[in-house]
Order: structure tokens, then C-alpha cells, then sequence
């Protein structure tokens, strides 16, 4: 009948009963309705469904859903304030670093998590910490702007 | 006036500005709603039981153990959708495809369907499905399919397009060709002919969204289906057709779509959703998995193409020839005819002839994949048309000026040119400071054309004012990059009222009229002609009102700039009435203001481009990295040019992808062995540089505000920049791509032994 979890997701406690083999992914999207969170490969490879765990960064379609136990997990919708959108948000709109939007959210997660061990990246830094996340529009250049600017908005530069 | 499709030249206020996109919002908060992200009450899930062998016969399929499994709602087979296509060969292709009938055509191939209440049951259902196949001998090369040996894969395909019909089967299911002049002639004034043959592995359009949908059919015959698509009538159409049911009672609502580039213009897996709905009484949804994406969607064609240009030492082109063989998969297409429609269409040519050749093989059926065709056409062509430069000792990019298609040309595929960009993005780019950067070590610099049609296609838009002022725009078109914000601008333009006050929807199937897909570069095109014409009409609704409101008569009432005026001495005290006045008194002039337009969008502007990359070749591993990148590209008019940026810097990533790294890789078994983004690797950020863009602006004669399509043109010249640049950098000319580390090492020491 499931296995009894509880978490905190995007500062709310959260409790769900999950398959022992269900994955982060599935229950978030499945179970608690964030449909932020995308599955573009299910395998680790396209960085669509990165989310926090404990800071940290990782695809949520290799985690289980039991190892959310006691931790802390951000999404995507936890990002913006209210309606305060988080600096990676507004400038990823402002530099159209999105087209089709699908792997924005997991971009979105991955520069935070980025820019919260380096505030100040090279464009080299912010390539190779971008690399797990797939984008097939954009050609990746107007995404590496948009971080560029959110960071220095976030240093106050 | 209202369907008067020529280019007014005017100066423009809100179209080519960069305001922020409508949906912006959505997608960088998680709300916008993509195909995996909407669910019904009590929706099953349902799994697709795809063949393992490259070709086989289906002698039997037993479903009867997975029906039973608790939890099965229904099982489907290609017997529970029977042929209802008439004759039609092209609909009857895509039923076989969806769920095959008599025999597997590939790998991944769809030969049954569960649709259970859990996916852990899908799962256990399908693998009680037994199916007896009888194995048959298998053709997944190109080269190897056009034998008269080879297993032939349709026993009544005897090639179209040749006189007399052939009197045995065979694997070439078409051949076109196009050209005029006498080749022959044109190569005996030759001083130097290259002929050459050319090798482009299959890719894939690599959209992070895999398909998905969910299908609901009630007893009473009618239907909804939530889709990701780039075309949701279309789809629409074909799936009521394959089922049996009325268009008007199946209503198609088009998702978010996370990606197409050609690949989500078919059906697969939704007639299956729909029919298996029909049979559970219940919503069903799908969707699939990367594996099957890669498997068993719709992937560019592989190619082999010979190639002959001739050329006189003072840098004339005296004729060119291609032939050219593209793997259609196992059902007719037309790839090879677009192949050989853009081969030359660059180039300005006395004497020009190509041949395609349609050739069936044991892969997943071939779909569009941005400018479908012609970037492996661009490839052959333009290392040939490099590789004679430097035999006369001339800078290529000159010899590409002096021998440019201009206005007048008669293009190599028939029509005559009007204004094209060709020659203006080449002096572009010969005035571009990337021109004269300086190289580093191992690296070099190459360039290379490209060119598409464009296309229009049917439309269908409305216009609707608010009691506020405030205008809906309703479009049919699904947007893929932005184009509800470029919609909106020139609807804002037309009407002189601010961007801000017009929103633009995508309609569901039930609420507009047909359209044609979001293909061809057609999106903004074809829907800004359609949205303009609307807002002319609504103009002429507005005026009307005004009259009413003011008691003269409608000849004496203009619009300018948002606002109805009065023309004429008599009416000097009468102050304009703005659009929100005019819709605030709408219920007593006649009620809600609208407008509309049902068109087909004529007249879209051919497109071409420029690129130059430089390339860094590591000679040890053969491994080469992009180093500078540049997109020169003709828009006709950029409505947003922040998006028209994207699309040019989107399509040379994937061409880079394409030229470097990416492949579809069979085995002798004929199974896909790299069917996941780890062994089939799409460019990662830290593969490419930044992307700089140049747009042009010649407007297309036959738009209101010269706008031609922008999508696709940027995927097709970098395969053949790169291969250029790549020569540049070691000296070695590479015929087959991608110009992967293996494939590159190889010819650096086969170069090396001479």
C-alpha cells in the first residue's frame, strides 16, 4: 500500500504514500501536482526534471520517492516569491532564453543551484555547469546571457 | 484593401520591437500546461508493444492472457482499426504505421496496445502479449536498399516517376527531377569538373518533449483529444478519418509543445489513444518514452548523394548535377524530392539537373526535420562548389557571389525569382568582422549557403474586441517559439492600438477553422497575413460603429492610429473615437465587434543564409570544437527580432549537432543501439560558443509588412560551413557525416599514408 513520506517541498511540509519504486519525478508530478518539474528522458541524460534536494542539484527521475524522507526539495514553483519572480526567472524572459519552454524549469533549478556555489561564473563556469541540462531551440546562447545577467543582478553589481 | 496581400512599406511602431513574450510567465514558473501535464478523471494509462525485429511477418498475436490481467481495460491490434482510408495510400501508410497490420517494418514498430489503470499493470499486460513473427531478411542502408539484391520491402512497390513502369519490385519507391539547360554541354566548357559522393547518417529532431496525449471518446461517437502537436487540425483530420468518426465531433486542443521541428506533424501514438479509449469507455493517455521517440517516431532521412559541378577558371559555374538517394523508411515520402528541388537553388545556373530517389528501408517512417531535405543537399553541394574554388585559386565566398541566384533567376527547381537575400547575405558576410578575425592554431574558417521555400498554407484567424477595448486574436497555428508575440505585434501594428492590449490565443480545433500546421516557417507568416487581414476587417467593422455613434455616413470615417476621425470641414467639432470607446458602445450599435480571415497565405518568400565557422581540430583524438559561429540571414521583416535570433542561432546548433556528433546507429540485426540522449548526444552547452546573428530585411513583395518565414534556413548551411571549415583546419576534404573523433582520426591517417 505504499510507503508513508514526509518532506518539506518548496518550504511546505509535505506528507505522500509512494511505491517503494516510484521515482521523485513521478511522485511530484503525479501525486503533489507539480507539473513544473519535466520527464524529457526518464535515463539521467536531458536534465529536464532537476530539482534541489538538500541544495543539492539532481535529476528527480533518479531519485526515489522514499529518499525525499526528511529532506528538503525545490522546484521550480517554489522559485519565484509570490509574485516575485526569482532574477533567473525575469531574465531568462527578458533574453527570450526560452522558446519552446520545455527544459526551461530544469535550467531555471540548475543555474540556481550554480549561482548559489558561484555567484560570479566565467561564461566557461556557467557552460560546463549547464552541461546536464538539454536545450534543442535556443543554441544554448541567449540561456548563458540570461545567467549572466541574474548573477550580477544577485551580487547587486 | 482587406485581402490586398502587398508589401505597404510603411514605417512600422510596434512591429520590430522586442516587448516580453505572453507566455513567458507560465513557462518559467511551471503553470504552462505541455502534452504529459493534463489529466482526466478517471484516465487510464496505456503502453504500446513495439517489434524487436527489423522486418518480420506477424503470424499471430495473442492478446488473450493480458486481457484477463486485472486491471486491463482494453487490448488493441492493428484488427480493431480497420482500413477505412479508401484507396488513399498516403492515409493508409500512416495506419500502418500506427499499428502495424500485416508485417513489421522496423524496429520499434507498434504491433499491439494495453490501456491498463496503473502503469505497473500496462507494464505486466504487455509482456503477456505473445506475438509470432516469421523473420525476414532486412535493408537498413541506403546504398544497400537500392540493390537489386536487396530484400525488397513492399512487394507492390514498383517505382513511380518512371516510364515505361517498372516490372519488378524494388525499394525505390519514387524518383523526380528537376533542371533545365544540357548539362553535358555545360560540363565540356568546364576547365575543372568535380564529381563526388556524399554520405549523411539519419538524425533526429531531438525534442525534449517526448509525444504525449490523452484521448477521450464518449459512447455517443464523439471525442477530445489533448495533444502535443505542431498542427492540431491536421491531426484532427487524420485521426477522424482513421477512426471513422466526423471531424466536427472530434475536438483537438493543442498543448504547449515542447519541441517539434518537423517531428510532431504525424500521428502515432494518438489514433491508438483514441481507439483505445473507445474501446474502455474511459480517457486514455500516452505517452511515450525517449526510447520509442528515438525508435519508432519520425526521424530525418540518411542520404547518399553524388554530386558534379563543373566551373571555368574565371570562377563560372557551367553546370551541376546530383543525384540523390534518401531513406524514406518504409513508406513513400517526399525527401528526396525536396533534396533535389534545393540542391542548386543558391546558385544562378545556365545548366542544372537533379534526380531524387525515394528509398524505402527497414527504419522508422522519415518525418520533416527543419527544412526537411535540404541540409544534406546544402552539404554536397557546397563542399563540391569550395573544393573548385580553391582548384581556380579563388576565394570561395567570391565565387559564391559571382555565381548567386538574384531577382529574375530562373531557380533550379522552376520558378523565377523576385527580390531574394542571397547575394546581400553573402556581401554581408564578406564585410562581417568575423571575416578578417584572426585564426588560432589548428583551426579554420569556412563557409556555406543555404536556402528554403517557406511556405503559406491555409489560415483561419479572429478577432475579438472586448467591452474594454482590449483584442483577442485568435489563432490556429500552434506556437513554437514565440509566435503568439509576434502575432500580437502586427496585429497591434494594423490597428495602431499598443501591443499590450492585444492577447493572442491558439485555438482549439472546435473554435476556429481548419489550419494548416505550424510547418514551412509558416507560423508568423502565414498567421500575421491572416491576423492583418482580420484586423483590417475589424477596422471596417469599427468604422461602422463610429458612423452610427456620430450619425454621418461610413465614407466620411478614416482610422488612424487606433482612433475613428471624421473627415471633413462639417465635422470639425467631432473629437476621434478610440477603439475603447467604440467597444464600450458596442451593444447599441450592433453589438460585439469582430473581425476575421480565412485565407491561404500565398506568396511566402524564399529564404537564404550565410554562415561562417571557424573550427579547432584537435589532430591527436580528431576530435573538433566550434570556436566562432555566425548566422546571416534574410528575414524579409524580423516582427520580433529577439525570437528571429533564436531561430537562427536554434537551427545552427542543431545543424552543429548534425555535422558533429549525432547519428542513428544500426546494427547488422537491424535493431537501434543508441536510442537515448547518452549515445545519441544532442550539443550540451559547454559544446558550442555563442551564436551571432545578422539579420537582413528585404521585404517580401507578397506580404502586407514583407515578412518571410525564418525557422528553417538556419539548419541547413552548417553542416557544409563546418565540413569547409573543418578542411580549412587539416587539409582533409570530409565526405560522411557527422565528422565525428572516429570518422575524422580515420581520414587524417588515410590523408597521412597517402
Amino acid at each position: 500500500m505504499g510507503v508513508l513520506v514526509s518532506t518539506t517541498i518548496n518550504g511546505d511540509a509535505v506528507e505522500f504514500a509512494c511505491e517503494p519504486t516510484e521515482t521523485l519525478l513521478d511522485v511530484l508530478r503525479n501525486r503533489i501536482g507539480l507539473i513544473g518539474t519535466k520527464e524529457g528522458c526518464g535515463t539521467g541524460d536531458c536534465g529536464s526534471c532537476s530539482v534541489q534536494v538538500d541544495g543539492r542539484l539532481v535529476c528527480s527521475c533518479l531519485v526515489l520517492g522514499v529518499e525525499a524522507e526528511g529532506r528538503e526539495i525545490e522546484t521550480v514553483e517554489g522559485m519565484a516569491d509570490g509574485a516575485t519572480l526569482h532574477p533567473l526567472q525575469v531574465k531568462f524572459i527578458e533574453h527570450a532564453a526560452l522558446q519552446c519552454g520545455i527544459c526551461t524549469p530544469g535550467f531555471l533549478i540548475a543555474a540556481k543551484a550554480l549561482l548559489e556555489k558561484n555567484p560570479d561564473p566565467s561564461e566557461e563556469e556557467i557552460r560546463f555547469g549547464l552541461a546536464g541540462n538539454l536545450c534543442r531551440c535556443t543554441g544554448y546562447d541567449k540561456i548563458v546571457r540570461a545567467v549572466q545577467d541574474a548573477a550580477k543582478v544577485m551580487r547587486g553589481a | 484593401m482587406p485581402l490586398d496581400a502587398s508589401y505597404t512599406g510603411k514605417d512600422f511602431k510596434s512591429v520590430g520591437t522586442r516587448p516580453l513574450r505572453p507566455d513567458g510567465i507560465d513557462k518559467v514558473t511551471g503553470r504552462a500546461k505541455y502534452g504529459a501535464d493534463h489529466n482526466l478523471p478517471g484516465q487510464l494509462v496505456a503502453l504500446v508493444l513495439r517489434s524487436p525485429h527489423a522486418h518480420a511477418k506477424i503470424k499471430k498475436i495473442d492478446t488473450s492472457k493480458a486481457e484477463k490481467l486485472s486491471g486491463v481495460k482494453a487490448v488493441l491490434t492493428a484488427a480493431d482499426l480497420p482500413d477505412l482510408t479508401h484507396g488513399d495510400q498516403g492515409m493508409f501508410d500512416i495506419l500502418d504505421n500506427c499499428m502495424a497490420r500485416t508485417k513489421v517494418f522496423y524496429d520499434g514498430h507498434a504491433v499491439a496496445a494495453v490501456a491498463a489503470v496503473d502503469m505497473a499493470t500496462a507494464k505486466a499486460a504487455l509482456k503477456l502479449i505473445k506475438v509470432d513473427y516469421e523473420v525476414l531478411p532486412h535493408v537498413t542502408e541506403v546504398d544497400e536498399a537500392v540493390k537489386p539484391s536487396a530484400p525488397v520491402l513492399h512487394a507492390n512497390c514498383f517505382t513511380e516517376g518512371v516510364e515505361p513502369k517498372p516490372k519488378k519490385a524494388s525499394n525505390i519507391a519514387k524518383v523526380t527531377e528537376f533542371g533545365h539547360g544540357d548539362v553535358e554541354a555545360g560540363f565540356a566548357e568546364a576547365d575543372f569538373v568535380i564529381e563526388r559522393n556524399f554520405k549523411t547518417e539519419q538524425t533526429h529532431q531531438g525534442y525534449i518533449e517526448p509525444h504525449a496525449c490523452v484521448a477521450s471518446v464518449s459512447p455517443d461517437g464523439t471525442g477530445e483529444l489533448w495533444v502535443c502537436t505542431q498542427g492540431h487540425f491536421v491531426y484532427r483530420n487524420h485521426c477522424a478519418m482513421l477512426l471513422g468518426m466526423d471531424v466536427s465531433k472530434l475536438r483537438v486542443t493543442s498543448s504547449e509543445i515542447g519541441g517539434g521541428f518537423g517531428g510532431k506533424t504525424h500521428v502515432w501514438v494518438e489514433p491508438v489513444a483514441l481507439a483505445l479509449s473507445r474501446k474502455a469507455n474511459r480517457p486514455v493517455k500516452i505517452v511515450m518514452t525517449r526510447d520509442e521517440v528515438f525508435r519508432a517516431s519520425g526521424p530525418t532521412s540518411a542520404t547518399s548523394i553524388d554530386v558534379k559541378i563543373g566551373i571555368k577558371k574565371d570562377g563560372t559555374i557551367t553546370a551541376g548535377k546530383a543525384e540523390l538517394r534518401y531513406a524514406s523508411g518504409p513508406y513513400l515520402t517526399m525527401w528526396a524530392e525536396l533534396g533535389a528541388m534545393t540542391s542548386f537553388a543558391c546558385y544562378d545556373l545556365k545548366n542544372v539537373k537533379t534526380k531524387g530517389y525515394e528509398v524505402l528501408v527497414n527504419r522508422p517512417k522519415s518525418a520533416a526535420y527543419r527544412a526537411p531535405s535540404a541540409p544534406m543537399a546544402a552539404f554536397a553541394v557546397e563542399s563540391v562548389i569550395d573544393e573548385l574554388a580553391k582548384k581556380i585559386g579563388k576565394d570561395p565566398l567570391e565565387v559564391r557571389i559571382q555565381n548567386a541566384a538574384k531577382q529574375g533567376t530562373r531557380s533550379s527547381y522552376g520558378p523565377i525569382y523576385g527580390p531574394i537575400g542571397i547575394g546581400p547575405t553573402l556581401e554581408a558576410a564578406k564585410k562581417h568582422p568575423h571575416m578578417n578575425a584572426p585564426l588560432g592554431k589548428n583551426q579554420g574558417r569556412g563557409y556555406a549557403c543555404g536556402f528554403w521555400f517557406n511556405f503559406g498554407g491555409q489560415t483561419c484567424t479572429d478577432i475579438n474586441v472586448g467591452p474594454d477595448g482590449s483584442v483577442t486574436l485568435t489563432v490556429g497555428t500552434v506556437d513554437v517559439g514565440g509566435s503568439r508575440a509576434s502575432l500580437a505585434l502586427c496585429v497591434a501594428e494594423e490597428l495602431g492600438i499598443p501591443y499590450s492590449q492585444v492577447k493572442c490565443l491558439v485555438a482549439d480545433t472546435g473554435t476556429l477553422g481548419h489550419n494548416d500546421m505550424t510547418d514551412g516557417s509558416r507560423g508568423t507568416f502565414s498567421s500575421s497575413m491572416a491576423g492583418i487581414f482580420a484586423a483590417r476587417n475589424t477596422i471596417e467593422e469599427l468604422k461602422e460603429r463610429a458612423a452610427k455613434m456620430w450619425e454621418i455616413p461610413v465614407e466620411d470615417v478614416t482610422w488612424e492610429n487606433g482612433q475613428a476621425k471624421a473627415q471633413g470641414s462639417n465635422y470639425g467639432n467631432l473629437a476621434p473615437l478610440s477603439l475603447k470607446e467604440i467597444a464600450a458602445a458596442a451593444g447599441n450599435t450592433g453589438g460585439p465587434v469582430a473581425g476575421h480571415a480565412e485565407i491561404v497565405a500565398d506568396g511566402a518568400g524564399v529564404s537564404f543564409a550565410t554562415h561562417i565557422c571557424d573550427i579547432e581540430l584537435d589532430a591527436e583524438t580528431g576530435r573538433s570544437r566550434i570556436v566562432r559561429y555566425t548566422v546571416i540571414q534574410d528575414a524579409g521583416k524580423a516582427v520580433h527580432p529577439t525570437y528571429v535570433e533564436g531561430q537562427y542561432q536554434g537551427g545552427a546548433a542543431q545543424g552543429i549537432g548534425w555535422a558533429l556528433n549525432e547519428e542513428y546507429i544500426y546494427g547488422k540485426d537491424g535493431r537501434l543501439q543508441n536510442a537515448g540522449f547518452l549515445d545519441y548526444r544532442i550539443p550540451v552547452c559547454s559544446d558550442l560558443p555563442m551564436i551571432d546573428t545578422q539579420i537582413l530585411e528585404i521585404p517580401n513583395p507578397n506580404h502586407p509588412y514583407g515578412v518571410r518565414g525564418v525557422g528553417e534556413t538556419s539548419i541547413v548551411p552548417p553542416i557544409a560551413a563546418i565540413a569547409n571549415a573543418l578542411s580549412n583546419a587539416s587539409g582533409v576534404r570530409m565526405t560522411h557525416v557527422p565528422m565525428s573523433p572516429p570518422r575524422v582520426l580515420k581520414a587524417l591517417e588515410a590523408a597521412k599514408k597517402g
